[in-house]
């Protein structure tokens, strides 16, 4: 079953620029897909244009087989800079999503200290966004995406703003969570090492114009071992793809 | 900048290893003076000022002869002053009718400015076809507009009212549109993708984040609001505490005059005290320090 159809979709701003030119993929349920590439490839578009938030100026995107027209519950995104509520607390923020749906108080407290615990922040519930390292609100803005039992997980580089041993922690909590909870997830890296560490696919991208240059299927068992052979040479190998883009860019930009 | 504290390896066996941002932590200013220290000069700053106000004055009447002594009452004589005048229950009177106008005036120009604001702040629209004028009669001071406001609402209670409102719209009104024009736009995605309505948003997001500056907006509204009530008593009042200074003035009662200041200020004073307290407890979420549960 398909959970994320990308047909031909273009996205082209104003300016004249191409971000994205017929970019055609498609994602089965449960997947874990990285989409990779140097900035500027329309990684991040083509996530927002999933989302919901910007719109494809040709083509479609169909999501359990329905259109995106706008942002709506059935796709939670995870933002780079978390995006949490400063004035809600931990678990009103993860009630949010289940809050404006209309469920009832008591019910939604419920579902939100689920969540809170399968994050493991269970004892943090009543603290604010501030009072939270980087890595317990990434936690937090996991947790609230999920607690809206969205099909489709949207992550926009979300552990880009973390040191690189919370990194570490947070990809393997990702996984454990995404074992206990299956979601199709659509992960936006511009790391090689953590695009490897978790994806089954990684997409990489082209940029100028932003389209699909290779897809390539991650068949390493969990859990992977950042340091195996078989991880070393994926690597070797993504990384020469990658650098012909960063090489356009340094040409032409 | 708040201190990210790094999630240690073992967070992933034991979550609760997050150590949490340290939220008190300030930086530490060069020189930190003990909290002893710092009641002590603070209290010094009062004294030294009330010393040199009876020294100067008991100095001028009795020794030097420099000027009429009446000019400069010292400050036990203000205070009998006012010991007299509430005893007789005058000082209460005008008290109550100088709250009475400023929190008329003041709850008009919240309420207001925030409607105002609001529809501003949200509308592109509204914003072109009205801010252009407000933004011409903002740098006017209102004082300009106050004898015209007593010639159109007389000099009854309305038009004090009316003249305050006129002048503590502006701060409220300013600062609401900035607060909710410049809504953190990556909140108000993340609202929509958890299935937020435009509605909900509203409710639930932009007046939330615009509430740190609506409050700004209404502490500064107060303090003008006490500010612009005592002139309009000056010239057009039978009752209040900028009349009492007025009517003292024409008596050469300067002891009352200086108690009819010394009440205005104490009266800013509590109220900008109750308005910090009622901050703190709406914006707990972004309080400096707090205890960690």
């Amino acid at each position: 079953m398909k959970s994320i159809q990308i047909e031909r979709v273009t996205k082209s701003y104003t300016e004249g620029a191409l971000a994205l030119d017929e970019v055609s993929l498609e994602l089965s349920e449960n997947s874990f897909t990285c989409l990779l590439g140097p900035s500027g490839c329309g990684k991040s578009t083509l996530l927002n244009m999933i989302a919901g938030f910007i719109e494809p100026t040709t083509g479609h995107i169909l999501v359990d087989g329905r259109e995106v027209t706008h942002a709506g519950a059935d796709r939670g995104v995870v933002f780079q800079e978390y995006a949490l509520f400063p004035w809600r607390t931990a678990i009103e923020n993860v009630e949010f999503g289940p809050m404006v749906q209309g469920v009832s108080r008591a019910e939604r407290r419920a579902t939100a200290r689920e969540y809170l615990s399968l994050v493991g922040l269970a004892e943090h519930e009543g603290k604010y966004p501030r009072e939270l390292s980087g890595g317990m609100k990434q936690r937090v803005a996991i947790a609230r995406a999920l607690a809206n039992h969205p099909s489709v997980l949207l992550m926009d580089e979300p552990f880009g703003a973390l040191d690189a041993q919370t990194r570490e922690v947070m990809q393997e909590e990702l996984l454990r969570i995404w074992e206990q909870d299956k979601k199709t997830v659509v992960f936006v890296t511009h790391s090689i090492s953590e695009s490897i560490f978790l994806a089954d696919r990684i997409v990489v991208m082209a940029t100028q114009p932003g389209t699909i240059k290779e897809i390539v299927d991650v068949a390493l068992p969990h859990p992977r071992e950042r340091s195996s052979a078989e991880f070393v040479a994926l690597e070797r190998e993504i990384k020469r793809l990658v650098r012909e883009e960063v090489a356009k860019l340094g040409v032409t930009g | 900048m708040e201190a990210q504290a790094v999630d240690t390896p073992g967070a992933a066996v034991s979550p609760r290893a997050d150590t949490p941002s340290t939220a008190g932590a300030k930086p530490r200013s060069p020189r930190t003076l003990g909290r002893p220290v710092v009641v002590l000069l603070r209290l010094c700053s009062l004294l030294l000022f009330f010393a040199l106000w009876w020294g100067v004055s008991l100095l001028n009447a009795h020794v030097l002869k420099v000027f009429n002594p009446v000019l400069l009452p010292a400050p036990d004589e203000v205070l009998r002053a006012g010991i007299k005048m509430a005893a007789s229950g005058e000082l209460f009177r005008h008290i109550t009718a100088s709250l009475s106008r400023v929190l008329w005036g003041f709850g008009i120009a919240a309420a207001l400015g925030v409607f105002v604001g609001t529809a501003l702040g949200r509308s592109r629209l509204l914003e072109h076809l009205v801010e252009p004028t407000l933004e011409m009669l903002r740098p006017i001071p209102p004082l300009a507009f106050l004898p015209m406001m007593v010639l159109w609402f007389g000099i009854g209670e309305s038009s004090k009212v009316a003249f305050i409102a006129y002048a503590a719209f502006f701060p409220v009104f300013t600062t609401t549109v900035e607060g909710i024009k410049y809504v953190d736009p990556l909140l108000i995605r993340a609202a929509s993708s958890l299935g937020a309505t435009e509605r909900q948003i509203f409710w639930h997001v932009v007046l939330p984040a615009a509430t740190p500056n609506i409050i700004t907006g209404l502490r500064l509204a107060f303090g003008l609001s006490f500010f612009v009530i005592v002139a309009a008593e000056f010239i057009a009042a039978d009752s209040g505490l900028g009349y009492l200074i007025n009517d003292a003035r024409t008596f050469f009662l300067v002891s009352n005059m200086l108690l009819g200041a010394a009440v205005i200020g104490i009266i800013g004073v509590t109220a900008n005290v109750l308005l910090r307290k009622l901050e703190g407890r709406l914006l707990r979420w972004r309080a400096e320090s707090r205890g960690k549960s």
